[in-house]
């Protein structure tokens, strides 16, 4: 995997490989998207046009998470109810990532971990259902049946073709937040923290009509 | 700054309504889930290209927000566009309780809130962290280091819709809501179906306000007491106690060294005298002379008795000797178990200097238990010049005691007028 330059099989346009244990990654021109195997890039799949958004995070948009450097090198877009939202990917500069959720303007950035106990499946996780996880309480807070809309961008593992996809959020007292997301089996929860985007440090990021950020 | 590879710059949208054909501005880009028509009140669904109609109204009340959609302006170093704006209300009592609710909005920081009641204005947030409840007599919840009350809870109806929401907002949609209050902070809670969305808010002056957003006139006026506004008299109590007890300290040392540095407090005539009773004569004596020294000040005249279960009278005249100038009065000196006491004390104002003595005269019942066993009231006379005198300390006192009182009934007077509209209190409203 140190190839860092490949070309897309789709279309033959260069793909740049920005973060080296990424599985997945899409290419800009065709859109295909595009997995990773030991000896060349496999097409797996191509992506829907991607719908309009504002979000102000786009590939490339640095920032900072508790005095570490990130890029964002891709994301998943999902659909629910009140719209929609992006988990974009995040590459630290010691070479882990992390997730950037951005639903309506609200920023929350966690970590993919491993709880000490299996979760519950979804069907016994319910609203009044709380989790101890790292000393402090995890409360059930939403259930959210999103669906999947696409993927831009490096991921760290293959996603594409999902459908309605059920995600948990959890908060505590202290605005430690968590997911737990079945579109996997068994499930994988990523912990973290809401944030405040002017704690986020962002630069490189879209540009609004009349704005300044 | 620069836009990245992908950036493209993200522009609002201009479209018309399919009801009225008024037109719409989409302020808050692809955020906007609905949008109401500030023309007709039609509700669309701005994701759809043609804006579907998701709610209609046959007549349309208009209202005109005291700060109008598209209005800009600068709050805690952030700018802010108003997008959205609601008329909400609890009924209670068969009486709706109206307030407005203003959506706010930033491309990067994200979405406030501005609500208004009777001029009372709060500036407010969604919290990410969920509050530690305490349940209990009294309700609280914590946010942090931050303890907030419980205040109310009341089903809340979306009324009137104007503008832009990010998410699904229809006339009539129902909440339950509940308020939690550490002036001049506001907790909030937002119960639906689905979702419990706690939000924080401070309270905020409106002429502010009118400042930031660059309105022509004034805000609307203030009336009444609100949940979360802060007390006039926060803090004054405590420091107008504090002051009353440092003046206190001082009256008290006063008390202690004035006198001392100010009046002569001289012993100028003592004896002691034995009365037998005159059932029919005359008991009137007069004493030696004695001195009065100094400027014109008062004079003490103590009498010590040994009365026990019994009463006297004495006719007291305090005469100059050159000038034949007298005070008189009498002084009466009862002991009966419990009640009275033995002694008397009197004080005779302005005395002038010079040779004064007494004329004295006893009076007692000739049924008296002293005299009717044959015993004597024996009594004392004392006479002092210029002893201290104390009743202008007690006035200072109760006269220092004014203010704090008076801050501490007015502070919690507005604390009763404020818990008055609460479940609490007993013109609560919900």
């Amino acid at each position: 995997m140190s190839e860092r330059v490949s070309n897309c099989p789709g279309c033959g346009a260069p793909i740049k490989f920005l973060w080296s244990s990424a599985i997945q990654t899409t290419c800009e021109f065709c859109k295909s998207i595009l997995v990773r195997t030991d000896v060349d890039l496999e097409k797996v799949g191509q992506v829907a046009d991607l719908p309009p958004d504002a979000s102000p995070i786009q590939i490339g948009t640095e920032g900072v998470h508790r005095n570490r450097p990130f890029t964002v090198i891709g994301r998943i877009v999902y659909e629910y109810q009140q719209g929609y939202w992006n988990e974009w990917h995040l590459i630290f500069n010691d070479g882990t990532s992390g997730w950037l959720s951005d639903a309506q303007l609200d920023y929350a950035v966690s970590y993919l971990w491993q709880p000490p106990s299996p979760l519950p499946p979804a069907s016994n996780c319910n609203r009044q259902a709380s989790f101890q996880w790292n000393g402090a309480t995890y409360q059930v807070t939403v259930i959210t049946t999103a669906h999947y809309v696409g993927v831009q961008g490096e991921l760290p593992f293959k996603y594409w073709d999902k459908s309605d996809c059920l995600f948990v959020d959890l908060r505590t007292t202290d605005a430690r937040f968590a997911t737990i997301d079945y579109t996997e089996t068994p499930p994988i929860l990523f912990v973290g923290e809401a944030i405040d985007f002017a704690d986020l440090h962002l630069k490189n990021l879209r540009q609004f009509d009349g704005w300044t950020q | 700054m620069t836009s990245g590879p992908a950036g493209k710059v993200a522009k609002s949208v201009s479209l018309s309504c399919p009801s009225c054909g008024a037109p719409i501005d989409l302020r808050g880009y692809f955020h906007t889930v609905n949008v109401a028509c500030a023309h007709c009140g039609a509700i669309l669904d701005a994701r759809t290209p043609t804006l579907t109609i998701l709610q209609k109204f046959e007549k349309q009340t208009s209202i005109q927000p005291a700060i109008p959609l598209g209005s800009r302006g600068k709050l805690n170093g952030i700018d802010f566009e108003v997008i959205g704006y609601q008329l909400r209300q609890i009924v209670s009592d068969g009486v709706a309780y109206q307030w407005s609710e203003y959506l706010l909005f930033n491309p990067f920081q994200g979405y406030r809130y501005l609500t208004e009641y009777r001029g009372h204005w709060n500036f407010g947030r969604t919290l990410n962290a969920l509050p530690a409840m305490q349940m209990g007599l009294r309700r609280t919840a914590s946010v942090g280091a931050q303890v907030y009350r419980h205040f109310q809870t009341a089903n809340a109806q979306t009324v009137y819709v104007l503008g832009e929401f990010p998410w699904q907002v229809r006339v009539g949609d129902e909440v339950s809501a509940a308020d939690y209050v550490a002036a001049p902070f506001l907790l909030s809670s937002e119960t639906t179906a689905d979702e419990v969305v706690w939000s924080t808010a401070v309270y905020t002056d409106g002429r502010a306000l009118w400042q930031a957003f660059q309105l022509p006139g004034s805000p609307p006026p203030v009336s009444g007491v609100y949940e979360n506004q802060p007390s006039p008299y926060k803090g004054k109590v405590g420091s107008v106690w504090k002051t009353y007890f440092l003046l206190l300290i001082a009256l008290i040392v006063a008390a202690i060294v004035l006198p001392t540095m100010i009046n002569r407090n001289q012993k100028v005539f003592d004896r002691d005298y034995v009365f037998n009773g005159h059932p029919n004569g005359d008991s009137s004596f007069v004493t030696q002379p004695f001195e009065l020294d100094g400027r014109t000040s008062s004079v003490e005249i103590k009498t010590i008795t040994n009365l026990d279960n019994d009463w006297a009278y004495f006719h007291y005249a305090l005469i100059n000797q050159d000038t034949g100038h007298a005070f008189d009065f009498g002084r009466e000196v009862s002991k009966f178990s419990d009640e009275g006491s033995k002694e008397d004390r009197v004080i005779v104002p302005s005395v002038a200097s010079g040779k004064y003595y007494l004329r004295i005269e006893p009076e007692m019942d000739t049924n008296s238990p002293t005299l009717r066993f044959g015993r004597s009231l024996r009594y004392e006379v004392i006479v002092t010049r210029d002893p201290p005198v104390y009743w202008f300390f007690l006035v200072a006192f109760f006269l220092l005691l004014i203010p704090p009182i008076y801050v501490t009934i007015q502070a919690m007077k507005f604390e009763g007028a404020r818990w008055a509209e609460s479940d609490y209190g007993s013109g609560g409203s919900a």
